[in-house]
Parts: structure tokens; sequence; C-alpha cells
């Protein structure tokens, strides 16, 4: 589904240029549920942005369902990133004066599917997560849990193959966590690839793939669970 | 490229209302401007219609000729000659000119000189007393209020008979007598008066003609002894032809039947209101064109003032534009998106200045309908042609305000937007 070969990617930075990833060569197949592990700066949170198409890369190769994704245009991008990918973010990221049902009815506005068509499966999708009933409620009147569920039907709406989750619990209590992680989890099992980048080990081991992500390379990579904590092998960590 | 269905319009309307202090401010400098073309075009047109209805009084192609004495000599007569017109002349330049359409003979008894010359009974009074012909209405129009004017019958049998301003009317009968079938002398002649009057327009010139009295042309020149000696022409100049021509040639034409040397810059005065008519023309287009320039002008600044507060919503909005992207948002439709509330923005406004302005002239015409007085403006008033104009000029500016705000936009990357704190 997913196969990334030697990509990598820098910054640039005032006389000279930061390199973030430095040669990543991953393959996620379809139906998968990975975690990638990182202390801050290892450069997991830009290699999300590259799978999903938020971020171009330097050099390698990104296939994407079969397709070539190197030197695609902000228009391709987005149509790609709008047929194929969903995105959960720590924060949220829903739009403020939107209400619930607006916030999930909103890729298929993007979609051009026709508005009640949308309302309908906006509704159907809230009632999915639980949150039928919050539909005309704003993000400011819910909690941390109850967005990232909206978030999260948002991200699904579009019946995407491949659910790209940025720390989707790292601004949750354990409680919401953990039932935020049941959600995802569901979600893997109706068959959608789901990414989830994390800095919690016991999130990444609710996860069935683990990799870990040092200084912009895959260090590790294997069943979660066998992937043992850095600092428990002496490896600096950086949190 | 706009389809503009139910959402786009929610979205729009969700982006003003979330801030509405900031919106009705941004948008408060384009309806202003708004505002202002809609006034100083209406009130320039005010003026306009108010100056024009004062030159109401006066066909905008009559024209009017007199001789006076020559300056140069010319076969045979010495120069310093007094030439007059008489009414075989006026019959000649009819049948010759190819530029007039109606060539009227007109004499005058009385006037300034300010003796009375009319009685009726123990009344008396100073009045200008013209002979004219029944056609004589056409170049100068007026309200015949009682009776009728002279017709073909009054000149053709040289009847002594006499149409009255009302000036003339309130001096020499009561009120409330019937002036017509009465009669009134006219230095010892007895005329009997068939029609009164009221001069068109409200000018100085009005006055004067209110306080007139018009005679069969041909009954004067019986009655006062003039042979019938022409004091000027009033004539009306065909469709179509330019009024500076049809001068010169009735000029030339007028000098040709008088032998008077065809380069005599004095012995013919005349004087045509097309030509003032074009020259108010000139001066009231030129008005109008200031108060759409310096209108246009506060809408730019308006216009400006949309734009600046649209790069800050941007700026500030950088997280909602990354997460739209994300979810699939191509760059086309953020364009629509920050344009389309650009447009929406100053539309909204500009119509309210719109009607606004619009409200504020139809408030004043109706001030002056009912009897409020503003001196020379009335009727102000914007047509349909130029409100759309203004919208058209609106529309551009602020298809041009939303540019700049859509390329800032277009150049913030998904992931940089996501980044961004807010």
């Amino acid at each position: 589904m997913l196969a990334l070969r030697e990509i990598e990617k820098s910054y640039p930075l005032a006389g000279g240029s930061l390199p973030v990833l430095k040669g990543i060569d991953l393959n996620i197949a379809q139906g998968e549920m990975v975690a990638i592990m990182g202390s801050s700066g290892s450069g997991k949170s830009t290699l999300l942005n590259v799978l999903g198409l938020l971020d171009g890369f330097d050099s390698g190769g990104y296939d994407l369902d079969g397709v070539d994704m190197a030197g695609l245009s902000e228009k391709q991008a987005a149509r790609y990133r709008s047929q194929f990918l969903g995105f959960v973010f720590q924060s949220f990221n829903l739009i403020s004066f939107k209400t619930a049902l607006e916030n999930v009815a909103l890729p298929l506005f993007y979609q051009k599917v026709p508005r009640r068509e949308r309302q309908k499966r906006a509704m159907e999708m809230l009632g999915k997560m639980g949150m039928d009933d919050r539909s005309d409620h704003l993000p400011s009147e819910l909690s941390g849990g109850q967005k990232q569920r909206v978030a999260i039907a948002r991200a699904l709406i579009t019946s995407p193959r491949v659910i790209l989750a940025d720390e989707p619990t790292g601004a949750l209590d354990s409680t919401t966590s953990t039932e935020v992680m049941q959600v995802l989890r569901e979600v893997n099992a109706s068959g959608i690839t789901v990414i989830i980048v994390t800095h919690e080990a016991d999130i990444a081991e609710q996860c069935d793939r683990t990799i870990r992500l040092h200084d912009g390379v895959i260090i590790e990579d294997g069943k979660s669970g066998e992937v043992v904590e850095p600092t428990a092998r002496g490896a600096r960590s950086q949190d | 490229m706009m389809g503009l269905d139910r959402d786009r319009l929610v979205e729009l309307v969700q982006v003003v209302v979330r801030n509405p202090l900031r919106a009705f401010l941004s948008a408060l400098g384009v309806g202003w401007g708004l505002f202002m073309i809609i006034i100083t075009v209406g009130a320039a047109r005010g003026l306009e219609n108010g100056v024009k209805a004062d030159m109401g009084s006066d066909v905008s192609n009559s024209m009017f000729a007199w001789t006076m004495s020559t300056s140069m000599p010319y076969k045979g007569y010495q120069r310093g000659r007094y030439v007059e017109m008489d009414i075989d002349d006026v019959h000649w330049i009819q049948a010759n000119t190819q530029h007039l359409d109606l060539v009227c003979p007109e004499v005058q008894l009385g006037g300034y000189r300010g003796t009375n010359n009319v009685t009726r009974g123990k009344q008396s009074g100073a009045f200008d007393v013209h002979g004219a012909i029944a056609e004589y209405p056409q170049v100068k129009p007026m309200n015949i209020t009682e009776g009728r004017f002279l017709n073909e019958g009054d000149l053709a049998g040289e009847r002594k008979v006499c149409v009255i301003g009302s000036r003339v009317k309130d001096i020499l009968f009561e009120m409330g007598e019937e002036p017509l079938g009465e009669t009134v002398q006219i230095q010892g002649v007895i005329f009997r008066v068939v029609g009164v009057y009221t001069p068109k327009g409200n000018d100085e010139d009005a006055q004067n003609e209110a306080e007139s009295i018009y005679i069969p042309f041909s009954t004067f020149a019986k009655a006062f002894n003039t042979r019938g000696r022409v004091g000027w022409l009033s004539m009306l100049i065909k469709d179509g032809v330019d009024a500076e021509e049809a001068e010169e040639a009735t000029k030339q034409l007028i000098k040709a039947r008088l032998s008077i040397h065809p380069d005599d810059p004095r012995a013919i005065g005349a004087w045509s209101m097309a030509e003032e008519f074009q020259k108010a023309e000139l001066l009231f287009s030129g008005m109008r064109l200031i108060s759409l320039l310096f209108g246009s002008l506060a809408l730019l600044a308006g216009v400006i003032g949309i734009t600046n507060i649209m790069l800050i919503s941007i700026k500030e909005r950088t997280k909602e534009l990354g997460i739209r992207r994300s979810l699939g948002a191509t760059p086309v439709r953020i364009l629509q998106q920050i344009i389309g509330e650009t447009l929406f923005l100053t539309l909204l406004a500009g119509l309210c200045g719109l009607v606004l302005g619009v409200g504020l002239l139809e408030a004043v015409d109706g001030y002056l309908e009912s009897g409020g007085d503003a001196g020379v403006f009335r009727h102000p008033e914007i047509d349909f042609g130029t409100i759309l104009t203004v919208l058209c000029i609106l529309l551009g500016m602020s298809i041009f305000a939303g540019v700049l705000p859509a390329m800032r936009a277009l150049a913030i990357k998904p992931v940089e937007a996501l980044r961004s704190e807010g």
C-alpha cells in the first residue's frame, strides 16, 4: 500500500541545511496498524507529513497504492489526500467556528459531494463514533475525547485507505486515550491501514507493528512489544 | 467557477459573522466610498436638472438673429449703414435655407422705455408688445392657460386680437374677471383678448415674458405703421444640424439678401440656445466625471482597507487553511474561498452604501417635491446605467482586492499551516 525507498529530506537553515530524514526504507501493507515511535527531533512527524503528502521530499521514491508520488503538483496532492488519506492530529485541528457535523462533512465538500448526501453521511459517521447527539455543537463545547472522535469521524468520512494519526492521544488523559485507541483499532479492523505517530510506548504497544526512528533513520522495525524502549537499551532519549 | 451552493454561502456568512466588528469596520470604507459616489453623482444630477429646468423655457435648437449697422462697405454701400429686414426677406430666407425648420419674424413695441402703452378702462401698464406669427410657441414654449394662441386666420385677416401674459392679466383685470373676449387698448388701438399664457421656466427672462402681449405680425405692421419691418428672427435649427454651422450659414444667407459684405463681423447678430446647451452639457458631463472619479478614489481607499483586513485574516487563519488543505481542498478551492470572501464582504458593503445613498437621494427628492426649497437644485437622481457602471467598478475592485490575500493564502504550505499555532 505504502512504499518508501531511500527517502531523504532536509530543512534549509541559515548557512546550510538540517537533514531530518536520512534514507528511509519502509513498506506498509494494506490493513496494518503501525506505530511510528521516536523522540522529538527524530523525524517522525516529518515522516508522517511525507506519508500524508503534506510535505515533499528531496530524494528517494514514494509509491502510494502503486502510484509514484514524486513531483506531485499541489492539486494532485490534494486529490490523493482526499482520495486515500485521512488525518487525525494531536490538537484535533477542528475548525472552531463550524459545528461537529460541518467539520465532519468538510472533506466531502471538497470532493464536491452534494449537500444532502454530505449531511447524511456525516451524521452516520458521527453516529458510528457515538457522537450523533453532539452534531450541532461547536468544538469549544466538546471535551478532548469528543473532539478527537469528531476528528476521527472527519478522517473516515471519505472512506480513506490509510489513516495517519499524529500523536492522537497526546492531549488526552489516559482513560480517554484508551477509548480513542479503541476507536482506532476498530477502524483498523474494518480494513483501513492506521499509522500512528507517538512517543508513548503504551500507545505503540496497542498497535501491531512498531517502527522506531532515531535521528532520521529507522533503527528498529518489528512486532509491537518486541521493540523495546530505547532507554532500556541505553540509547539516548531526548524526551 | 463559482457554483454558489448553500454551503459556500454558509461558509461566507460564517467568516463575516465570526468577527462582526472587524467585518463592519473594513466594510465601512467600501460602503462609504459607494455612498459618496451615489451622493455626488446624484447631487451633480440634481444641479443639472435644476439648471435645465430654468433653461426649460427655451427650446434647445432655437436660434435668434437680428440686424445692426454694417462695418464694411459693400456693393456701393458705405460702412455704417443701418440694415433692416422686412417680411419679404423673411419669406426669402425661409425659402432658401437648408439649415432651418422654422423662421419666425418678430417685432416689438414698448419694452424698456417703460411708458404706459397699454390701457383698459382705468388700468394701464407698460408691457412688451410683440408682433408674432402662429408658429411662434414652437420656438418659445408657453402654457396657454385660457383661450388660444394666435392662429393663421388672425394673421391672414390682420385681426386685432391679442394673447396676454399672466402678469398683464393680473394688472389690467380684476381678480376673477374673465379676460377672454374683453378688449385692451395698445397705443390707442383696440385689441380683443383671445388667450392668456404663463411662460415656462422661472428665471428672470420668464418674469419678463409674463408681462408681454402678442398680436399678429401682420396686424402689428398695419396698426403701428412698421411696414413689415422685422425686429429679429426666432428660428428652429433642423434636427441633426450643428448649431454653429447653422448660425454661420444663416448669417451668410441674411448678408447675401441684404447686400452686406460676407466678412462683415458686426452687421448681423445671432445667438443660439444649442450652443448654450452644449456648453452646459459639457460642464455637467465634466461634473459627472469628476464625481465618479473622486467617488471611485474613495472606493479604492475602502477596497485597500478590505485587502489589508483580508491579509491579516489570512495570517490568523493559517492553521484553518492548513486543515482545509489536509482535508483535500485544492489550491483552486482555496483561491475561490478567499476571493469569494472578499467579494462577499465588498459587495455587501457596497450594496449597503448603494441603498443608503439612493435612499438619501430619494429622501432629498421627496423633500424637494413636497415643496422644500433648495435654490437651483431639483430632482437629484442617479440613473440605472450609472449604478451598473459603479457596480462594475466595485466588482472589478473587489476581485482586485481579493487577489493579493488569495496569493498569500496559496503560498502557505499545508504542513507549515498545520504547524502554526492557533
